[in-house]
């Protein structure tokens, strides 16, 4: 163990592993929340046009990363912002496009290949580079400060934006914040995890944390726990056992979700228990207009969460 | 100052994914005025009120929101909107707690939350009986609970005006009841409400006046129907309305087979269902 710390750059992979085990969860929560859990993968996949677009023009592949995620997490809320009936088509172009421009443009750099490329997308402990991590300490802190700081006005928003905005909050910037936020966390998260699995830390620590807990608040708390602790275990793993941090690290955090799940079961049966009378749980009002009340049999009117909020 | 309508809207027209939904709806509402939208289903009832908010724009009409052209409108916690809905919940689990102090981010804004918003959510919370369920998870609250939540979230900014689409649908009686009585004390407090029902029930002693739509047009706009008698019912429940209204009787075939809250079991009160 001492050993591993004394190694500079395992100690910059830990530090990183730190941060992306905080930050990811932190903002993967209102994605999730929102029922876009998908998109950090999507800001993942453009983010590797980005990535080659830095060895391409010999500029910081991060910053880089950076900057074309960040767009493309734009172009995403603003799809979105839109409607749903052409926006599914809009992004699942927008990922491919990413995906082969990265594979493409990487063939046009000088000193580019595919090589470069696989530490992007699968992560590497060995990358992460003294400059790296400097950038990498400054986008954690912005994220931080971000995902902690406005949690509940993002909670307001993700939870209900058409309530949200007639608070009188600055609904669409937040938006907007939360989407460049999300791209910056990617790539603050990319040297160590990979850009292919990147949404995984994202959205399973959440998903981890959330079978336990009943405010919003507790979940981002448990879900950054969570978050921490895989992520340095998955990067010691992989030094000790020269496996690849990325996939150790999802790996980890799925079996972290089994055993919460399994802890769940119990804690969820005593919580019923005590809650008996809350038994008359149905369905108010369906969306006027649409199918008539009655079509849902009784049984299947309890409340879900999953249950759509638009109305 | 004050003595602008809360609410105007003239001659609004709006459109729902390319159909025309409203035909030029006029809707005034007083400060401390009492005003309940009724019609049928598909009348245009949640966009009327979707359009006072701004979450629909307007085609054709203007909206004054006390006195001011909604475009230059900043005071929202003047407004307390508890949307149309079926929960609560969503998908990461939140707190009762959580969800009402959301409706204080009208008076905080980006700021955080301060001793007197904690406050005023204790208040909204035990005025809708729920204070004792603070901790829990919205997503483990019956339907009637979870709009108890609803509406305090909406009154948690103290709004001069409450917009409430469908507060009573799907509620058990015992949160009808705790939900008349919450209702009243803001009335009394002097608070507008622009109520969206499908019938009076409960709340029919604190409604002012009764505007009827009828596919997106205003069929009646003066007294609510008589006692007992929701809107629209059998003919016999229109006799306090004018009876060369013809818009008014189209709705009324609709009713209340297709009504939202007619399938509910048994908790719903015994009066309140043909
Ligand atoms: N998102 C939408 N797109 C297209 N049409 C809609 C949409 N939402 C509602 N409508 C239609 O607009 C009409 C009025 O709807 P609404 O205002 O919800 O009625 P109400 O609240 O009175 O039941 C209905 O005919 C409904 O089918
Ligand atoms: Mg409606």
């Amino acid at each position: 163990m001492t050993e591993m710390l004394t190694t500079d750059f395992m100690q910059r992979a830990l530090l990183a592993a730190v941060l992306i085990g905080i930050t990811a969860p932190a903002v993967g929560l209102y994605l999730v929340q929102r029922g876009q859990a998908i998109m950090g993968d999507g800001i993942g996949h453009v983010a590797l046009t980005g990535v080659s677009l830095g060895f391409l023009l010999n500029t910081s592949p991060v910053w880089m990363a950076t900057l074309v995620a960040a767009a493309g997490a734009v172009v995403m809320e603003l799809i979105r912002e839109r409607g749903r009936t052409r926006g599914d088509i809009a992004l699942a172009m927008l990922f491919y496009g990413g995906m082969a421009g990265g594979a493409l443009i990487i063939k046009l750099a000088p000193n580019g290949s595919m090589a470069n490329l696989t530490t992007y997308l699968w992560g590497s402990i060995l990358t992460v580079s003294a400059s790296d991590i400097v950038t990498v300490v400054v986008l954690a802190v912005l994220v931080v400060a971000i995902t902690v700081g406005l949690r509940r006005q993002l909670f307001a928003v993700c939870q209900d934006e058409e309530f949200a905005r007639v608070t009188g909050l600055p609904v669409r910037l937040l938006n907007l914040l939360l989407a460049v936020t999300a791209a910056v966390t990617v790539t603050v998260a990319m040297r160590v995890v990979g850009l292919l699995l990147v949404s995984a830390l994202m959205v399973v620590p959440v998903a981890a944390a959330q079978q336990v807990t009943r405010s919003f608040a507790a979940t981002q708390a448990l879900a950054v726990g969570i978050g921490v602790v895989v992520s340095l275990g998955g990067t010691t793993a992989s030094y000790y056992q020269d496996l690849p941090p990325g996939p150790t690290i999802v790996v980890l955090a799925m079996v972290l979700f089994g055993l919460i799940g399994l802890l769940a079961v119990p804690l969820a049966r005593r919580r019923h228990g005590s809650g008996a009378a809350a038994r008359d749980l149905r369905l108010p009002a369906p969306r006027s207009g649409s199918d008539p009340a009655g079509a849902v049999p009784d049984d299947e009117q309890r409340l879900s969460p999953g249950t759509s909020l638009a109305q | 100052m004050t003595t602008a309508p809360a609410i105007s809207l003239h001659g609004a027209v709006a459109a729902l994914g390319g159909r025309p939904v409203l035909r030029g709806v006029d809707l005034t509402v007083q400060p401390g005025e009492v005003v309940a939208l009724l019609g049928a289903n598909g009348s245009g009832k949640s966009t009327t009120v979707r359009t006072v908010v701004g979450s629909v724009p307007l085609q054709r009409g203007t909206l004054e929101l006390f006195g001011t052209p909604y475009a230059r409108f900043r005071h929202w916690h003047r407004i307390g909107y508890v949307p149309q809905r079926t929960t609560a919940a969503s998908g990461v689990p939140a707190s009762v707690r959580e969800v009402v102090s959301a409706g204080r981010l009208s008076r905080h804004g980006l700021l955080p939350l301060r001793r007197r918003d904690r406050e005023a959510v204790d208040r909204a919370l035990s005025a809708v009986d729920m204070l004792d369920r603070a901790g829990d998870g919205v997503a483990d609250l019956s339907g009637g609970q979870q709009q108890r939540v609803l509406i305090a979230r909406a009154m948690v900014g103290e709004p001069d005006l409450l917009i409430m689409d469908e507060p009573m649908a799907g509620v058990d009686l015992a949160s009808q009841q705790v939900l008349a009585g919450t209702l009243q004390q803001e009335v009394a407090r002097g608070a507008a409400v622009l109520l969206v029902l499908h019938e009076l029930g409960p709340l029919e002693p604190l409604i002012d006046r009764a505007v009827v739509l009828s596919d997106g047009s205003v069929a009646h706009d003066g007294p609510p129907p008589p006692s007992g008698r929701g809107y629209p019912r059998q003919s016999a429940g229109l006799a306090g309305l004018p009876d060369d209204d013809p818009a008014l009787l189209t709705g009324q075939g609709c009713h209340p087979q297709a009504s939202d809250d007619h399938h509910r079991p048994r908790t719903t009160a015994p009066g309140l269902l043909p």
